[in-house]
């Protein structure tokens, strides 16, 4: 597993991930910068993502649907606040109405992303804030309904069948 | 005895570090709260104010043993907390491995 740290301040409402990537630091941003490759990770297999539209500058927007197994399509979008490739993003996260107006009975967190290198590897930090507790409660409620429990044995084996993209 | 949970209040405890050294402590529910005090550079009065605020918090009961009241941590508090934090880390743990499978694959095809 990649992921080798994990710090949860349940006072501060956040959760801060670490990871490590055998990959260079311009590589791991095309993860994020990269429409088509970001909407292979985003969404579970249950509920993959598509990204609509995809302006990272501050002040831009990022949004995307979801496709569930009943047909169901939950929009979410990004609201950008700081890009400096390839190294840090900063973004608000939310859902969207079927208009692509934000969602206010979800709440938003905030993603503060920091890619480094680290001798010959890629170190990525992830920092999501919540607004409240009742934020958390409600994205952590919703993200079981979405099936996120899934083995991740079966995550790799769909991914593997589809051709990679550069 | 039924506890409702305020989850402001249930983290709002939890942000104070002694308080968090307070409900350590008394998991075990041996101390009460004289003892508790002996093992901080405070007084008993900011002590008890501390486990106050823990108990309206849900975090620890007064239980009377005897002729003695104990202060006990009430660990379905602690563990509200927890798991909220502890799914929404499954769901960037997942993410992260689908990335680590697009880097993977990135490279092969570079190989090729």
């Amino acid at each position: 597993m990649t992921v080798t740290a994990i710090r949860k301040d349940p006072a501060a409402r956040t959760m801060t991930l670490e990871a490590e990537f055998d990959a260079p630091a311009e590589r791991v941003w095309q993860l994020w910068a990269d429409p088509r490759q970001l909407e292979r990770w985003w969404g579970p297999p249950t509920y993959p993502a598509t990204v609509d539209s995809h302006e990272l500058r501050p002040g831009g927007r990022v949004e995307y649907h979801m496709t569930g197994p009943e047909g169901d399509q939950p929009k979410g979008f990004w609201e950008v606040d700081e890009v400096e490739p390839p190294h840090r993003l900063v973004f608000r996260d939310g859902f969207a109405n079927d208009d692509w107006t934000p969602n206010t009975e979800f709440p938003m967190t905030t993603a503060t992303v920091t890619i480094e290198d680290a001798g010959g590897i890629t170190r990525m930090r992830i920092e999501s804030e919540f607004p409240s507790v009742e934020a958390m409660e409600q994205l952590a409620a919703m993200g079981m309904e979405e099936g996120l429990r899934q083995a991740v044995g079966q995550i790799d084996a769909i991914l593997a069948e589809e051709p990679a993209r550069r | 005895m039924q506890i409702a949970l305020d989850h402001d209040r249930l983290f709002g405890a939890l942000a104070d570090a002694t308080r968090r050294d307070i409900v350590r402590r008394a998991i075990d529910g041996q101390e009460g709260v004289a003892e508790l005090a002996g093992h901080y550079s405070m007084t008993f009065a900011a002590v008890q104010k501390h486990v106050a605020i823990l108990e309206r918090a849900g975090l620890v009961t007064k239980r009377r043993i005897g002729r003695r009241k104990v202060v006990r941590t009430n660990l379905e508090g602690l563990r509200t907390a927890r798991r909220l934090l502890d799914q929404y880390e499954e769901l960037w743990r997942d993410r992260v491995a689908r990335m680590t499978t697009l880097l993977t694959e990135g490279t092969k095809e570079t190989d090729r």
